[in-house]
């Protein structure tokens, strides 16, 4: 690997594609500060209106999970089916609920 | 998320703990049940090279597929054609940076595989090293080297690894923009006069052979194919993506009215598919070997652009440093 000082950092790009929606992640661009970060990922990744807004996160920010404790982390989320509402009986004549 | 976090040796202790066969066993499983793999999942060592040669050669090829076109930037025969040429070049080099850093999540740096191209460690594909020598070239590689680029990039929008496969979305919605904007070049060139419809003939015939050879040696002398297709890297194979491409560009050549330098090219009623005659693979050989018409100059012109402009990431860099450090000093006064 190459000397990372002396490399620009990696930053990951997240892209409002219209009014109303979220920032989703859409990939990473290189840059050394804020302003260069925002630039760069507009010329990279909104050259047709793909935007109405950009974050920009340096890579080494974020913390992530781990996919190989995948199972124990969202084992919890899908053994619970009592939290979807067709774990429920409600007769049909009640109507819809 | 892309995070170069947890590529690191502490989880390949882990690794070797659960045995890199039963890993290995569970990758297979995942690839057959057609799961997408991420950058922070468990994958061989073997799938990881392949990857990083294949991405990183598929960005280089974007990076030095800007140059000959940029060969005609300042003789671009009107503003229309010359906006669309500049749009269209500026989109290659945001394909190359997509694929750059989809390659980068598989642990590998930007600066690296900068190194390993102009080096000559790394590849990028041998079309580039054929020169512009008309108007009418950036006509044919619109359509002819675009038109086959995007055959080979629509099934890798389907690619195993998830990030590459991401990357392919983007640049095959792009990519059609230069497919018709290289078609329509031609179109008016074989409308106009006698000359210029010769000038389009003239390019196809130079260009028409290389461009058939972008889809990589017979099925049966490809080295890397099987692997790659038991991986889901790759999806279709070398010569089914080559007739796929011929018959849906011979009928656009007659459009045109241009003749396909191939005097064997002829369709076959039973199979619907135009059968071609034998490609050059020592031309083919020769060019990867360094020894095409433009080799020496596209990478002579990439280490200047790398040079030149080190000292541009050289002062950002400081420049970034100082104002970090200001700001530090500014919170603790």
């Amino acid at each position: 690997m190459s000397d990372k000082s002396k490399n620009s950092p990696i930053w990951e790009v997240f892209i409002r594609s219209k009014n109303g929606l979220s920032h989703s992640h859409v990939g990473s661009i290189h840059a050394t500060d804020n302003e260069m970060a925002l630039q760069n990922a507009r010329d990279v990744y909104t050259r047709r209106a793909e935007g109405v807004s950009i974050w920009v996160v340096l890579s080494s920010d974020i913390a992530a999970s781990d996919p190989m404790n995948k199972d124990e982390m969202f084992e919890p989320g899908s053994d619970k089916i009592y939290r979807h509402p067709t774990f429920y009986d409600i007769p049909d004549e009640v109507g819809h609920m | 998320m892309y995070t170069q976090a947890l590529n690191d040796p502490a989880n390949k202790a882990a690794t070797v703990a659960e045995g890199e066969e039963e890993q290995n066993v569970r990758f297979m499983a995942r690839i057959d049940a057609d799961e997408k793999i991420e950058p922070n999942d468990w994958m061989p060592d073997s799938y990881r090279k392949t990857l990083i040669r294949q991405i990183s050669q598929h960005a280089n090829s974007e990076i030095i597929g800007m140059l000959p076109e940029g060969n005609w930037n300042t003789r671009a025969p009107t503003l229309r054609r010359k906006a669309t040429l500049l749009a269209k070049i500026q989109d290659e080099g945001g394909h190359g940076l997509y694929l750059y850093s989809a390659a980068e999540t598989l642990g590998i740096s930007r600066e690296e595989m900068e190194h390993q191209l102009i080096t000559g460690k790394a590849r990028y594909s041998s079309i580039f090293n054929y020169p512009t020598l008309s108007w009418a070239d950036i006509g044919t590689i619109g359509w002819l080297v675009d038109g086959a680029a995007i055959m080979n990039q629509i099934p890798l929008c389907r690619c195993s690894f998830g990030p590459y496969a991401r990357a392919m979305v983007r640049v095959c919605k792009e990519e059609s923009f230069h497919q018709r904007q290289g078609y329509e070049i031609l179109l008016a060139l074989c409308n106009g006069s006698d000359e210029q419809k010769a000038m389009a003939q003239e390019s196809i015939n130079r260009w028409w052979w290389p461009s058939i050879m972008m889809f990589g040696p017979h099925d049966t002398d490809s080295t890397h194919s099987d692997q790659s297709m038991a991986w889901k890297i790759k999806r279709i194979s070398n010569d089914d993506l080559r007739q796929k491409f011929i018959d849906a560009t011979v009928p656009q050549a007659h459009f045109l009215g241009l003749e396909i330098p191939d005097p064997d090219m002829k369709f076959n009623q039973e199979t619907g598919h135009w059968e071609f005659g034998k490609i050059d693979w020592d031309e083919f050989k020769q060019v990867l070997a360094g020894n095409g018409p433009c080799n020496r100059e596209r990478l002579a012109a990439r280490t200047k652009a790398f040079e030149d402009g080190k000292w541009v990431q050289e002062a950002a860099l400081a420049h970034a440093k100082k104002q970090a450090a200001r700001a530090a000093n500014k919170e603790a006064a």
